[in-house]
C-alpha cells in the first residue's frame, strides 16, 4: 500500500510540474491542483499508513497496549483540503476573469506587468 | 496575562466580521478600521511592553497541553512585528480613506485589510508549524483578494503570476510540513527543538530545510524566487501596495528566521546558511539593478524591497548575536520606511497624474513639505546618517566585518550607493526638473478636487511614518537595546522551549 501511493504522489507531482509549465491557463490550474493533492497524499503516506488500528483510547483503559493509528495527519488533511478548495476555486475565478478581460490564455503573451515601457512613450 | 496574545489576531476577526454584517455603512467600515487598527496598536505596544519586563508569553488554545494542542507565543521577536504590523495597519487604514474610491469599500475592501492583518499577526505569534501554514493561507486569500480588487487588467495579469507562485510555495510548504511530521512526530516549534536533536535517523532533515526554504524564499522573494514581487506589486491601488510591500515580504523573513534559529539548529541550519549568504548577494544586486533601470515609481520601489531583503538575509545567515539585532532592527526600519516610499508615490501620483518618472516633475516647486517628507524615507533607505537606515546598515556591515564576509559587505556597500542613486533617480525625475508638459498643469491634476479631509488622510500617515523614521535615527540606542534582548533570546532557545512546554526534565 505504502509503496502504491508513494508511487501515485511521484505520478501526482510530475504531472503537476509538468502542467504549471505548458504555457495555457486551464492546464496551469490542474497542475496546481495535482501538487496539492501530492502534498495531501504524502502527509498521509508519511504519517504512517495503519490499518484497522483505533485512533483513541477505549473507554475504560488508560493508554494503548496494542498499536495505534495517529489521527493528526488525517486532520493536518483534512484542513488542508478545505484551505486548498477554498484557494482553487478563487484561482478559477481569477483566471477566468483575466482570460476574459485580457482576452487570451497564451501565458506567454501576458508580459505586461514585467516589461520595460518602451519606445512608444 | 498571556491572554493577551490572543487580541492581536481576534481584534481584527471581530471587526472584519461587523463590517461584513453592516456591509452597505461603509462609513462604519472605515471608522472600525481605522479605530481597530488603533487599538491593536496599543495593545501590541503592551504586550511588547509584558514580554520585554515578564519574558516570553504563551498561550495554549482550548487548553491542551503544550505539544499537543496548538500554542501561540508571544516572544521578543513576535512582539516586535506585531508592533510595526499595527504600526503600518494603522497609517494605511488612514491613508485608504484618502485614496481607495468608494466601488472598493463596497467590496469588502475594508474588511479584507482586517483579514490580512489578521493572517499576518497569526503567523507571527504561532508556535505550530502547521498553524503558520494556515495562517500563511489566511494571509494569502486575503492579498489575492486585496490584488485583484477593482478589476482592471494589469491587476488581474499581475494576480495570476502572484497566485500561482504563491499556490506553488504553499504546496511545498504542506509537502515540508508533512515530512518534517513524519521524521519527528511533531509540529509544534518548542518540541520539535527539543525532539530533532535526539533523532536517530537525519537524512531527510536537511531535504525538509531546503523545502522550508524554498517556500520561505519564495515568500520572502530572495533571489531566484522573487519575479512575482515585481510583476504584481505595482498593479493594485496604491495603499494595498504600500502595506503589501512593508509586510508581506517581511513575513517570508521572519518565518526563515524562526524556522533556522528556533526550530531547525544543525548541520541542516549551517546549510542553510551557507546558501543564504550566497542568495543574498545575489538579492542584494538583482533587486537594485531592477530599481535603476525603471522609470515606473511603483516599479522602481518593488524592485527595492527585493534589494533590501537581500541585507536581512545577509545579516541572519551570519548568525551572530549582532547579525541577528541588526536584521531585525533592519527588518522594522524597512517596513516604515518602505510603505512611506509608496504612500508618497501615491500621493505624486495624485498631484501629477502619472507613474511615469519622465512624464512629471516639478513637485519639489509647488510642494516643498511634500520634498522633505519623501527625502526623509528615501535618504533613510539609501543609510545617510543620522536616519534609521545608517544604523541598520551600519551594524549589518559591522557584523560583517565581524564574521569576516568581506566581499559580501563590500557588495553591500556598492548596493548602498545604487540604492541612493535610485532614490536620487526619483528626485530628481518627480521632484526637481521642471514639469515635462510645462508650468500650469500643475494645479489642475485634480489634486484641488480632493476633499481637505482626504488631503489630510493621505499626509499624515506618511508624517507618522517619516518622524518614526527619525525618532529610529536620533534615539537609536534604546530602539537597539530592544532588538538586541530580541536577538539575544532569539539564539538561546532555551527560554523558548521553556516558555511553550514549562518546565520538563
Amino acid at each position: 500500500m505504502t509503496f502504491l501511493l508513494a508511487v501515485i504522489i511521484g505520478v501526482l507531482y510530475a504531472a503537476g510540474t509538468y502542467l504549471i509549465l505548458r504555457r495555457s491557463m486551464v492546464k496551469v490550474i490542474f497542475g496546481l491542483i495535482f501538487l496539492g493533492h501530492a502534498a495531501n497524499l504524502m502527509i498521509f503516506t508519511v504519517g504512517r499508513l495503519t490499518k484497522g488500528a483505533p485512533a483513541f483510547v477505549p473507554e475504560g483503559m488508560e493508554g494503548f497496549t496494542e498499536p495505534f493509528a495517529d489521527p493528526l495527519p488525517q486532520a493536518l488533511i483534512l484542513t488542508a483540503i478545505v484551505i486548498g478548495f477554498g484557494v482553487q476555486a478563487f484561482t478559477i475565478v481569477l483566471f477566468k476573469r483575466t482570460y476574459q478581460t485580457v482576452g487570451t490564455e497564451d501565458l506567454d503573451k501576458m508580459k505586461s506587468t514585467d516589461q520595460l515601457p518602451g519606445e512608444e512613450l | 496575562m498571556s491572554r493577551i496574545i490572543m487580541l492581536p489576531i481576534l481584534l481584527p476577526l471581530c471587526t472584519a466580521v461587523v463590517m461584513i454584517f453592516f456591509r452597505r455603512l461603509v462609513v462604519l467600515h472605515r471608522f472600525l478600521n481605522v479605530a481597530g487598527t488603533a487599538l491593536m496598536l496599543g495593545v501590541s505596544l503592551v504586550m511588547l511592553g509584558n514580554v520585554q519586563s515578564g519574558g516570553i508569553l504563551s498561550l495554549q488554545i482550548g487548553g491542551w497541553q503544550a505539544p499537543f494542542g496548538i500554542s501561540l507565543v508571544a516572544d521578543m521577536l513576535s512582539s516586535i512585528m506585531v508592533v510595526a504590523t499595527a504600526l503600518i495597519g494603522f497609517t494605511t487604514a488612514l491613508y485608504s480613506l484618502g485614496t481607495i474610491d468608494k466601488d472598493k469599500e463596497h467590496f469588502f475592501y475594508h474588511p479584507l485589510l482586517q483579514l490580512l492583518l489578521m493572517g499576518i499577526n497569526g503567523a507571527f505569534l504561532t508556535g505550530d508549524i502547521f498553524n503558520l501554514y494556515v495562517w500563511f493561507e489566511v494571509m494569502l486569500i486575503s492579498s489575492f483578494v486585496l490584488l485583484v480588487l477593482g478589476g482592471k487588467p494589469e491587476q488581474l495579469e499581475g494576480a495570476m503570476k502572484y497566485v500561482t507562485l504563491n499556490l506553488l510555495s504553499s504546496s511545498i510548504f504542506l509537502a515540508a510540513v508533512g515530512i518534517l511530521y513524519g521524521i519527528a512526530g511533531t509540529l509544534n516549534m518548542a518540541d520539535l527543538a527539543v525532539r530533532i536533536p535526539m533523532l536517530g535517523h537525519k537524512d531527510l532533515l536537511s531535504v525538509v530545510a531546503v523545502l522550508f526554504m524554498i517556500t520561505f524564499g519564495i515568500k520572502a522573494a530572495i533571489f531566484p524566487l522573487f519575479f512575482w514581487l515585481p510583476a504584481s506589486y505595482h498593479t493594485p491601488p496604491v495603499a494595498v501596495s504600500a502595506i503589501f510591500a512593508g509586510l508581506l515580504t517581511k513575513v517570508g523573513v521572519y518565518a526563515i528566521m524562526r524556522m533556522f534559529t528556533t526550530v531547525l539548529i544543525h548541520e541542516e541550519a549551517a546549510l542553510i546558511h551557507q546558501l543564504l549568504l550566497v542568495l543574498s548577494a545575489f538579492t542584494m544586486v538583482v533587486g537594485v539593478l531592477g530599481a535603476v533601470a525603471q522609470y515606473d515609481m511603483r516599479k522602481l520601489l518593488s524592485f527595492h524591497i527585493i534589494s533590501q531583503i537581500g541585507y536581512m538575509i545577509f545579516a541572519l545567515a551570519i548568525q551572530s548575536p549582532l547579525a541577528i539585532a541588526g536584521a531585525l532592527f533592519y527588518i522594522v526600519h524597512n517596513i516604515v520606511a518602505k510603505t512611506n516610499l509608496f504612500y508618497i508615490s501615491g500621493l505624486v501620483n495624485r498631484l501629477k497624474g502619472s507613474w511615469d518618472l519622465r512624464r512629471i516633475g516639478g513637485v519639489y516647486r509647488f510642494y516643498p513639505m511634500l520634498g522633505v517628507l519623501f527625502l526623509v524615507p528615501a535618504l533613510g533607505l539609501a543609510g545617510i546618517p543620522p536616519l534609521s537606515g545608517f544604523w541598520a546598515k551600519f551594524v549589518v556591515i559591522k557584523a560583517g566585518i565581524d564574521s569576516e564576509h568581506y566581499l559580501l559587505v563590500g557588495i553591500a556597500l556598492f548596493v548602498s550607493m545604487l540604492t541612493l542613486y535610485s532614490m536620487i533617480k526619483i528626485w530628481n525625475e518627480a521632484f526637481w526638473k521642471d514639469d515635462p508638459r510645462g508650468e500650469g498643469s500643475v494645479e489642475d491634476e485634480g489634486y484641488l478636487l480632493i476633499s481637505s479631509m482626504k488631503k489630510v488622510a493621505m499626509v499624515v500617515p506618511i508624517v507618522i511614518l517619516g518622524s518614526v523614521t527619525v525618532v529610529f535615527g536620533f534615539w537609536f540606542e534604546p530602539f537597539f537595546v530592544i532588538v538586541q534582548s530580541a536577538a539575544v533570546e532569539l539564539l538561546d532557545q532555551g527560554n523558548y522551549i521553556q516558555a511553550v512546554l514549562g518546565e520538563r526534565p
